[in-house]
């Protein structure tokens, strides 16, 4: 399966676009990353444990995705594009959507 | 007077700390830009000549970054008169750099030299009571193109 975020594929053709697919996970962390979060917005710096949190919440949007295009019979889902919304206080949503098309 | 001891010693924390952390991570973020300067990474859509490449990959990176208490404080106080306020215009720089340094370095262990049709987004993690931005993620993602030529090299 393809993932790309181009509307074609370099040298490819595309034989049938198959329509939007889409994948969106809620997350939220544990109380103890809440409270480290907290010391660190004192001091500054990158907060980890949300960065993991959200990338694996990511990863885990696109592979959805993924399985709708593969239901559907794509091999490629192109154009695809990331959306990130704050549902309540250390809750996030992270949607993740694209084309599934078929390639040679 | 309790309150006003405990606010100083937290922005003397804050301003001692955030800068120390601020300053190295400036200073990784300009080793690491010269390090992967030759992954380039391009914010047009389609290549700009057809070439023959391998499958392209979907590369991502991203950061949660969050500012320190005293400068939260100065863009409070900078909020109540208006204007430019510098304490985030430089959080943001930091993690935009920050999020394309990882996106790059994901390319990199793939062996792609180029990355496509580059895409950041921004949005603020979480918000206290009082509606103050407390941290933001950025994340850059952009399609990694490895050229066949370059392969059979």
């Amino acid at each position: 399966m393809i993932v790309s975020n181009m509307e074609i594929i370099p040298g490819k053709h595309i034989k049938e676009h198959l329509g939007l697919v889409q994948g969106s996970t809620v997350r939220t962390k544990h109380v103890g990353r809440d409270i480290l979060a907290s010391f660190k917005n004192l001091f500054g710096g990158e907060l980890r444990g949300y960065t993991e949190l959200l990338h694996e919440s990511r990863e885990e949007a696109v592979n959805r995705m993924k399985r709708q295009a593969q239901a559907i019979g794509a091999n490629a889902v192109l154009n695809v594009r990331f959306s990130t919304s704050s549902v309540t206080h250390g809750a996030a949503e992270l949607f993740a959507y694209g084309t599934a098309v078929k390639i040679e | 007077m309790v309150d006003l001891i405990v606010l100083a010693i937290l922005l003397a924390l804050g301003y001692g700390f955030g800068r120390h952390f601020e300053k190295q991570h400036y200073k990784s973020i300009i080793r690491r830009e010269a390090e992967l300067r030759h992954i380039t990474a391009i914010a047009s859509r389609i290549p700009p000549a057809p070439q023959l490449a391998d499958d392209p990959i979907l590369v991502t990176g991203s950061v949660v970054i969050s500012v320190d208490y005293f400068k939260r404080f100065l863009a409070a106080l900078r909020s109540l008169v208006g204007g430019k306020v510098v304490s985030y215009e430089s959080l943001l720089d930091r993690a935009r750099r920050e999020a394309i340094l990882r996106m790059k370095e994901k390319a990199r262990r793939l062996g792609a030299n180029q990355i496509f049709n580059i895409k950041l987004e921004t949005a603020s993690i979480s918000k206290n009571a009082r509606g103050n931005i407390g941290s933001v993620e950025v994340l850059a993602y952009g399609t990694a193109l490895k050229p066949l030529q370059q392969q059979e090299r």
